[in-house]
Parts: structure tokens; C-alpha cells; sequence
């Protein structure tokens, strides 16, 4: 069982690129020369001293005695929320933008849904002097607010989405049409592991960076760099796939996934992609999503506008398939208990997708010599009107 | 021969494609309208199946699929209006939409059905080349459904070539990288395109779409191709509680 893309970029089944011949020169291009380009000794070089210089990686390995008390197991947490920008979202940002210059593209395009991908596009687009442009659902400019307002000062342009349920599949068809009307000019940074190849496996591999230090942050600090599980949210995929990336054929290595339930599975109001979800094509990608049986897209829900996406990456689609990584969910109610008590208990107040990733701890079981890496992608500042609103204790 | 075939033996020049949203605007107007168009003198009907998701659409397909869904459109209900469609006019009638409707009622089901209800073929914008020759160019043929494929500015020439060797309908001149909708006249850049194109002496009848949107520009497209394709400017116009033959008179009257 191979877990990698094959040469026309499906997983098992899932993947492939789907896309309407106006995107076919941009995609083609792509995928005849992102890994040579990615992978050549200059652009590594500079992936790198950004990654280490304005990024600030390698993000901390932490060991979270009070959470690892209360679970009953070794917890270790990895600070991606302590990157520049606050998440995950940057490591891909940094190597999108590289990989645009080197094309010779001039203007970007990016979706976002927390905000987070759209501060990291903003950031990078700035740092390069290059015109960005960010496209958002007008549910997720009201929810995310700060993050708005941060993309302004980094002098990217924030365009509403306003069509379906106004969040990130809205935001995504937006900045796909846009880039069937700009075709010569501009790249599209997408935020996560969809979309058509090779955006998938180029996301999951800029990501990767998470998991290669993972490796020997564990080894010298537990003698082993192979945990025993490794926990993640999932929206569409891209810290749970920077996670996991270095130890997917590592089969003692589980993996669990967290997607969201919005207000419960059954409620007619959730994000939970792999249960509600079936075979079908959702922005260039053949993977699972939420749909009609005529076909029709349906409308997720999730509390959280990062997770609130009715498709999931098809790298995740495979290893769910096939049994490699168990799938889990977290309602509205779960994630935000679970953002309290890491914020009480740790010190450390998480982004709400992030809290989603936690909130499964609850539904485990381990071992008390258990290894458990929780990716920690993003903190919670863009959420604390939503925190506010919810917290007994802050009311 | 199919009904393509047929058409362009007869009429290689000026053919007029309009394209529909089925169910637009009330569920119960798309045999009404597509009669309408095809009495008025156009020659192909683009039967459009309304998407939640319509990735190449403009703002005004977007709205017209939106108000089509909101109005209990169905793939079901849709080849039942082919049905009633074809019993009065033999106009080729091609369905476009999007690969994941076809995948959820079923690859082989959908075809057999579209058959059935006398629809001559599809426009599948998200269905590239490679994927249709490997799992479902046979399934095509097996059920006479015709396709045409796009070809943009973008397009190498080996592609177009490719795209002209598949595409059994018609092949679909996207006039400009966009999405659907726009309304400003075809530049010389487009028109450079339109001759290259010309140049080549491909097999297939080229029909040019995207932004054609009234006479003038119909008559421009149809210089360089056998016909052009209207789309946007007519729902717009049936937006406007405007007649089918209305337009049409608007175009070639
Ligand atoms: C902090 C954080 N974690 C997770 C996600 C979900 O995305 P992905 O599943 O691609 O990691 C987001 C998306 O906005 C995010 O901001």
C-alpha cells in the first residue's frame, strides 16, 4: 500500500485534477515543474533561511505536563501557533511564493476561511512586494474580524464572497474564477492540501517541514522519534498533513483525525466531511464531500471558519479509505471546552480549528507511556470575540 | 449520423447556439423556452443543468443555476423536459454542466438517460481530455452522446488538435480566458486568436463562446467560426421578463 500520489497526482482514487481547460496551462505547468523547482539546492536554501530567520522554526516540541496529567498520557504539543502570522499557514505561504517568483508571476491570489491563510498570503505577498489579493466568505470577514483587518495593514486587498453559505468553498470557486480571468499573470496560493494536482502533494510537502522536526524533537527528548499518535484537526488537511507527512508509512505511528461536527452530526448543521460525505469532485479534486444525491455541494457548518469546508484534502480521503489514519469529530460545544482548558490548564489559548484537535482527547484511550503528539496550528487570538462570547468566566 | 452532423451538412455558417438554464426562471419554462428559441431560428440548444457550484460560471449563471435549484430543478426532472422538448423540435440539444453531476446519477445511467430523452451530447467544462479518453469516451459512443470540448488562448496547438480529433459535437471557441458573462466586444487579440484558429483547418465545426452577447458580436464570431454561442445575454434577458423570440430577432432577425 502506497500512501504517496501516483504520476497523474491521485491517491488510491482520489485526487486527479478536474479543472476547465482555462486553468489547463497554469495546472500543467505546475505539475511538470514543482518538484524540480521546489526541489533544487537554491530554492531549498532559501525555503529555509526564511523558514528559520522570519518564520522562526523550528517551533518548539512541548511537553505538556498538566494535559498529559489529566489524559493519562505523554503529551507533547507542536507550537505551530508560535510561528510568524500565528499558524501553520505560513510554512506553505513562504513556499508557494517562492515557487511564483521563480514562474515569474506578479500578482496573487489566495482563499481563506479563519483568516490565517490570508494573513500568511498577505505577509509573504508584502515581504516579496507583490499585489495580493485575498478572497473571503462575508460570514467569515464578520467571524474573523481581526484577521481582516491584519490582511488590510499587510496591504493585500480582502474581496466578500457572497455567493452559497458566504464562507470557504464560497471563498475558493471565487479565487478560481479569478484565475480563469488571469491567467498570464497571477498565481493562486491555495491554503491547504485540495484542490487540483500537484496542489495537494506541493501543500503536504511545504508542510512537511512540521513532522521532519518532529523526528528528532522526539528522539532527543524522548529517545524515539516515532510517537505513538499523532492528533490534528482537519479542514482540509494541511497541518494534519504536515503532521503526519514523515511518518505515514510508519504503520506503529497512529494517526487520529479530527473534523468538525458543527452542532452535531445528525443536525443538519456540520463539517464532518468523512461521515456526512461521499465520492464525488469538489474544486478540481475527485474526493470525499458533502453533497446531494443529484450531486449539489451542500452547505457545511462548523463554529469554526477554518473547518467549515464541505470537502476534505484526498490524501486524508485515501488514508481514511484505506484504514491508515481513524477519523474523529468535535462539535461546537466540544472545541470550545477543549480551547478553555488548554488556555487554563497550559497557558496556551489555541485557534478554535485547532481546539477541535484537542477536544478528541476526551474520547481516547492511553496508555500512561503513550507518546501523543498534538499539532497545536494556530492560536486563538482571531477568536477571542467568539471565546468572549462563550466563556462563562470571561462573561 | 447524429443530429450535429445533420445540422452543420446543412447550415456550415451563422449557426446560432443559445444556451438555458433548465428550470429558469420557473421550473415549469424550460420546454416553453427552448421551443420558443428554436421556432425563432436557433439552431442549437445548450441545456444547461444548474450547478450549487458552477466553478467557469459568471455572476449570471451562478444566479440563474441558484433560482433553477431554489425552484426543485432535478437531473430527473430535467431529462423528462428533454423528453417533451424533442417531441417538437429535432434541434441538436447539448446538456452543459459539471462531472460530478453526471458521477452521482451514475456515469452509465446518466448517458443511457440523456440518450433516451433525445439529448444529443454534453459540455463538461471540468472533464479534461485525458480522463474522457480513459474512462468514458466508449460509454460516449455506446450511448450517442456527442461532446464538445473547449479551447481557450491558452490552448497549445497540440491540444487544439487533440480537442478537435475528440470532440464529436462541436468544438467550443472560448473566446478569452474568463469565466462566463462578460459583455465587451471581441479585440484584435481575440480576433488573432480566431485567425490562428482558422489557419489551422481543423475537421470540427467551431462554435465561439464567452461574451458573445448581441449582434454585432454574433456576427464578428461568426466571420472567423461556423457560429457563435450566446448564453449570459439571454438569461439576462429572460431576467428581464424578455421573450425568447424576442431575442433571437435581436440576433439574426
Ligand atoms: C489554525 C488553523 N488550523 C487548522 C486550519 C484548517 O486547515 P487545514 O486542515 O488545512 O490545516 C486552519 C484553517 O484556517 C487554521 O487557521
Amino acid at each position: 500500500m502506497t500512501y504517496n500520489i501516483n504520476t497523474k497526482g491521485f491517491y488510491g482514487q482520489f485526487g486527479g485534477a478536474f479543472i476547465p481547460e482555462m486553468l489547463h496551462s497554469n495546472i500543467e505547468r505546475l505539475q511538470k515543474n514543482y518538484r524540480e523547482i521546489t526541489g533544487s539546492p537554491a530554492f531549498k536554501a532559501e525555503f529555509d533561511n526564511l523558514m528559520r530567520d522570519y518564520v522562526g522554526r523550528p517551533s518548539p516540541l512541548y511537553f505538556a505536563p498538566n494535559l498529559s496529567k489529566l489524559y493519562g498520557a505523554q503529551i507533547y504539543l507542536k507550537r505551530e501557533d508560535l510561528n510568524h502570522t500565528g499558524s501553520h499557514k505560513i510554512n506553505n505561504t513562504i513556499g508557494q511564493i517562492l515557487l511564483a517568483k521563480h514562474i515569474g508571476k506578479t500578482r496573487i491570489i489566495a482563499e481563506t476561511g479563519a483568516g490565517q491563510h490570508g494573513v500568511a498570503t498577505a505577509t509573504v505577498c508584502a515581504l516579496m512586494g507583490i499585489e495580493c489579493l485575498v478572497y473571503m466568505g462575508a460570514t467569515d470577514i464578520k467571524r474573523q474580524a481581526p484577521n481582516v483587518s491584519r490582511m488590510k495593514m499587510l496591504g493585500a486587498k480582502v474581496i466578500p464572497a457572497t455567493s452559497g453559505s458566504q464562507t470557504l468553498k464560497d471563498a475558493t470557486n471565487e479565487a478560481i474564477r479569478d484565475w480563469i480571468n488571469n491567467p498570464v499573470d497571477t498565481h493562486y496560493i491555495i491554503g491547504s492540501v485540495v484542490g487540483p494536482h500537484p496542489y495537494p502533494d506541493m501543500v503536504a510537502r511545504f508542510q512537511s517541514v512540521i513532522s521532519e522536526e518532529m523526528k528528532w524533537q522526539l528522539k532527543a527528548q524522548t529517545g524515539n522519534e516515532n510517537p505513538d499518535y499523532i492528533l490534528a484537526c482537519v479542514g482540509g488537511g494541511s497541518n494534519a498533513a504536515g503532521a503526519i507527512y514523515h511518518y505515514i508509512d510508519e504503520p506503529s505511528v497512529k494517526i487520529a483525525l479530527t473534523e468538525a461536527a458543527g452542532k452535531g452530526i445528525d443536525s443538519g448543521h456540520s463539517a464532518a466531511t468523512s461521515v456526512l460525505g461521499s465520492v464525488g469532485i469538489i474544486h478540481g479534486s475527485k474526493t470525499m464531500l458533502m453533497q446531494t444525491p443529484d450531486g449539489q455541494i451542500v452547505e457545511p457548518y462548523s463554529i469554526s471558519a477554518g473547518l467549515d469546508y464541505p470537502g476534505i484534502g484526498p490524501m486524508h480521503a485515501h488514508l481514511i479509505e484505506s484504514g491508515r489514519a481513524q477519523v474523529y469529530s468535535a462539535t461546537d460545544t466540544e472545541a470550545l471546552d477543549a480551547a478553555f482548558e488548554l488556555s487554563r490548564i497550559e497557558g496556551i489559548i489555541p485557534a478554535l480549528e485547532t481546539a477541535h484537535g484537542f477536544a478528541v482527547l476526551k474520547k481516547m484511550t492511553f496508555k500512561p507511556d503513550d507518546v501523543v503528539v498534538i499539532n497545536l496550528s494556530g492560536r486563538g487570538d482571531k477568536d477571542l470575540a467568539t471565546y468572549i462570547q462563550h466563556d462563562p468566566n470571561v462573561q | 449520423m447524429n443530429r450535429f452532423d445533420i445540422l452543420f451538412k446543412q447550415k456550415a455558417a451563422r449557426v446560432l447556439n443559445i444556451y438555458t438554464t433548465a428550470g429558469y426562471p420557473t421550473l415549469e419554462s424550460t420546454v416553453d423556452t427552448v421551443t420558443a428559441l428554436t421556432a425563432a431560428g436557433a439552431d442549437i440548444i445548450e441545456l444547461g443543468m444548474p450547478y450549487s457550484d458552477p466553478l467557469a460560471d459568471g455572476t449570471t449563471i451562478q444566479e440563474s443555476s441558484q433560482v433553477a435549484l431554489a425552484n426543485g430543478m432535478t437531473l430527473e426532472t430535467l431529462f423528462a423536459q428533454a423528453n417533451a422538448i424533442r417531441t417538437q423540435t429535432d434541434a441538436p440539444i447539448i446538456l452543459m454542466g459539471y462531472l460530478n453531476q453526471m458521477l452521482q446519477y451514475g456515469t452509465e445511467a446518466f448517458l443511457s438517460q440523456a440518450q433516451q430523452s433525445g439529448i444529443d451530447g454534453l459540455i463538461i467544462p471540468d472533464l479534461p481530455m485525458d480522463i474522457y479518453v480513459e474512462d468514458y469516451e466508449a460509454l460516449f459512443k455506446q450511448y450517442e452522446q456527442g461532446i464538445a470540448f473547449l479551447v481557450t488562448p491558452e490552448t497549445s496547438a497540440e491540444r487544439i488538435r487533440e480537442a478537435d480529433r475528440l470532440s464529436t459535437a462541436f468544438l467550443y471557441i472560448v473566446s478569452k480566458s474568463n469565466i462566463t458573462g462578460g459583455s465587451s466586444g471581441l479585440d484584435d487579440g481575440q480576433l488573432a486568436y480566431f485567425k490562428t484558429l482558422e489557419e489551422m483547418n481543423l475537421e470540427t465545426p467551431k462554435l465561439i463562446g464567452f461574451g458573445i452577447h448581441d449582434k454585432v458580436t454574433f456576427d464578428t464570431a461568426c466571420q472567423y467560426g461556423n457560429g457563435a454561442i450566446i448564453g449570459s445575454a439571454f438569461i439576462r434577458h429572460l431576467g428581464k421578463g424578455g421573450s425568447p423570440k424576442d431575442f433571437v430577432s435581436s440576433i439574426i432577425g
